[in-house]
């Protein structure tokens, strides 16, 4: 059970070194976020080992400040969206009858429309601050999270030790965080790891369409849209977020894959 | 006595128009969620009392919510979709023309990517485990980790840019042939198909996967059928419900990459149209456009959740 495959050890590593380099960005990024220091867009070199910016900020402490960013609000996005899917689906779950009709209704209605358009439709009057930002992100994703947290607990409430808690008078609360909860974490947690990215991507998509982070402030979508007019020119800066945003992805992905993996082979589940 | 099957699918509608209400008052509500005001939010804290009160009048804040939702609905049953603040013009005219040229995009997308998605699901089965799946999965698993508008801007940098080969924006105008308009989208589309490829195949895999790993398939093969025979009787029947489940699911998320996308390549689609009036803050025109979109994929899951039920022999043939 130690053993830790390749992949998602490659995973841990890279995961590890993203929220390190963003919890500690003040401290690891050469240059201040928003520091103009050189020209714009100077090539690669040992000063600016990623060079600059559209307006001559240097683009690797754009990069880890971004980073910070991006990795902040998409994990508060994710905290957020878990908590509240998660206390809704396993309430809908060991509820039943009324109040599981009226969640599950609602979440299909929400689910109705892609939660793209329905954020932009909200952001349309909202401000776009970071509070502003996390709250529709984790809300517009705690339906995914309501959906899959329902019918992993309603599997789990027809289980005898659920029945006899029911019977020993347990309260409801007891019932969710002591016996589904811990039966239910595996699954959530892989599932987790797939929220995050989605939230990385989504975050990084608004801020490309100017309607997520604001400049000054940096983040990978931002850097992405400050930057696009130089792709016409040769100049690769706009695509190094693309770079980080997709081993990112993919790092979190092989951990999410060993997370669910792992645990199916310890129930001796499904998967072969 | 109604046929089962006609009931199914005449309920299914009916439940797809259902949520299509509900969507739009929803749509409605989210741009009421603003504890304070939607003028003063437009127009920001600057503004004069007298601006305001002005935009008030034009919104029709002055009237209760549930008059304004119904007129709303009305004008929109009527095909009136209202006026833009910003320029005062008629919302359902600018987005006829817009609405013809996302759909053109994403008709080219579907036409590449769903024929693409199923063959190589179908050869990742075949050789499953095997170095095709491999690859074919790593390059998906690629595609599906980057977002859309950096897919478009990494083939902008190598394929317009480095090798010159297709124009970095999709500029069309009226009096292009369909040569030349095909050519001008060849970016976006190849980006929307890049786009949705990853997920469509490998959801088309485990829905084969999954018939395949079933007993009858096992039978079939114990009875000495040939692995050609086996697909083709016993798995393809049985997997076309999904697989067209996994197509339609697909096709929807075609729809909202297609805002992304245009936005990147500057051309002249609904999802433009959409994005600057969010930045201008012109409130109906959003409405009108989340509408059309939750439309579209609304009625792209009906589609799918229909072409199920007709596809599935269990349900044809009532005893």
């Amino acid at each position: 059970m130690t053993r830790i495959p390749l992949s998602a050890l490659i995973g841990l590593t890279f995961t590890g070194a993203y929220f390190f380099c963003a919890i500690f960005a003040a401290w690891i990024a050469p240059y201040g976020m928003a520091e103009a220091i050189g020209d714009s867009w100077e090539p690669w070199s040992q000063a600016h080992w990623l060079g600059t910016d559209s307006i001559g900020r240097d683009l690797l402490s754009r990069m880890i400040w971004g980073g910070q960013t991006t990795i902040f609000v998409a994990a508060a996005a994710t905290v957020l969206s878990f908590s509240l899917g998660t206390i809704l689906g396993f309430t809908a779950a060991v509820r039943g009858g009324w109040v599981d009709q009226l969640l599950s209704r609602g979440v299909d209605l929400m689910m109705s429309i892609p939660s793209l358009i329905s954020a932009l439709v909200v952001l349309s009057v909202l401000p776009t601050t970071l509070p502003v930002l996390i709250l529709v992100m984790g809300i517009l994703d705690s339906t995914r999270v309501f959906r899959l947290s329902r019918a992993v607990a309603v599997d789990i409430t027809v289980m005898d030790y659920v029945e006899a808690a029911r019977l020993r008078g347990e309260k409801q609360g007891w019932i969710i965080l002591r016996e589904i909860l811990p039966n239910a974490l595996s699954p959530l947690v892989a599932e987790m790891g797939l929220r995050f990215i989605f939230a990385v991507l989504f975050i990084s998509t608004l801020s490309f369409l100017g309607l997520g982070v604001q400049p000054p402030m940096a983040d990978w979508g931002g850097i992405v849209k400050e930057n696009k007019e130089g792709i016409v020119y040769g100049i690769p800066a706009a695509l190094i977020p693309a770079f980080a945003i997709a081993t990112l992805a993919i790092s979190v992905n092989l951990v999410a894959d060993w997370i669910l993996n792992r645990t199916a082979s310890l129930k001796g589940g499904r998967s072969a | 006595m109604v046929h089962p099957v006609v009931k199914l699918v005449a309920q299914r509608i009916a439940l797809g128009l259902l949520l299509l209400i509900a969507a739009s008052v929803l749509i409605f509500v989210g741009t009421m969620v603003l504890p304070g005001d939607v003028a003063q939010s437009i127009l920001g804290q600057s503004a004069t009392p007298e601006t305001l009160a002005n935009l008030r009048e034009e919104l029709g804040l002055n009237v209760p919510p549930v008059t304004r939702y119904l007129n709303w609905a009305w004008g929109v049953l009527h095909g009136d979709l209202g006026t833009a603040l910003t320029n005062g013009k008629d919302i359902a005219e600018a987005m006829g023309k817009r609405l013809g040229n996302t759909l053109f995009l994403a008709f080219w997308a579907a036409v590449i990517a769903v024929p693409l998605a199923i063959t190589l699901g179908l050869i990742s089965v075949r050789y499953r485990n095997r170095w095709p799946d491999k690859l074919i999965s790593i390059v998906t698993l690629a595609t599906i980790s980057v977002p859309e508008f950096l897919l478009g801007y990494i083939s902008v940098y190598f394929l317009s840019v480095k090798f010159r080969l297709f124009p970095s924006l999709a500029t069309v105008f009226d009096g292009m042939t369909l040569g030349e308009r095909l050519f001008a989208i060849s970016m976006p589309v190849l980006v929307l198909v890049l786009a949705v490829l990853g997920h469509m195949m490998r959801m088309t895999r485990a829905a084969i996967l999954n018939v395949l790993e079933s007993a009858y398939i096992e039978t079939a093969e114990l009875k000495g059928l040939s692995p050609f025979a086996i697909i083709a009787k016993h798995a393809l029947p049985n997997a076309i419900a999904p697989v067209v489940n996994v197509v339609m699911l697909n096709l929807a998320y075609l729809v909202v990459g297609v805002v992304v996308v245009e936005v990147v390549f500057v051309y002249p689609g609904m999802g433009q149209y959409l994005v600057d009036h969010v930045a201008k803050r012109d409130v109906p025109v959003v409405q009108a456009c989340g509408l059309v979109f939750a439309a579209i994929y609304i009625g792209l899951n009906i589609l799918a959740d229909v072409i199920s039920i007709l596809a599935n022999p269990r349900l044809r043939h009532p005893k």
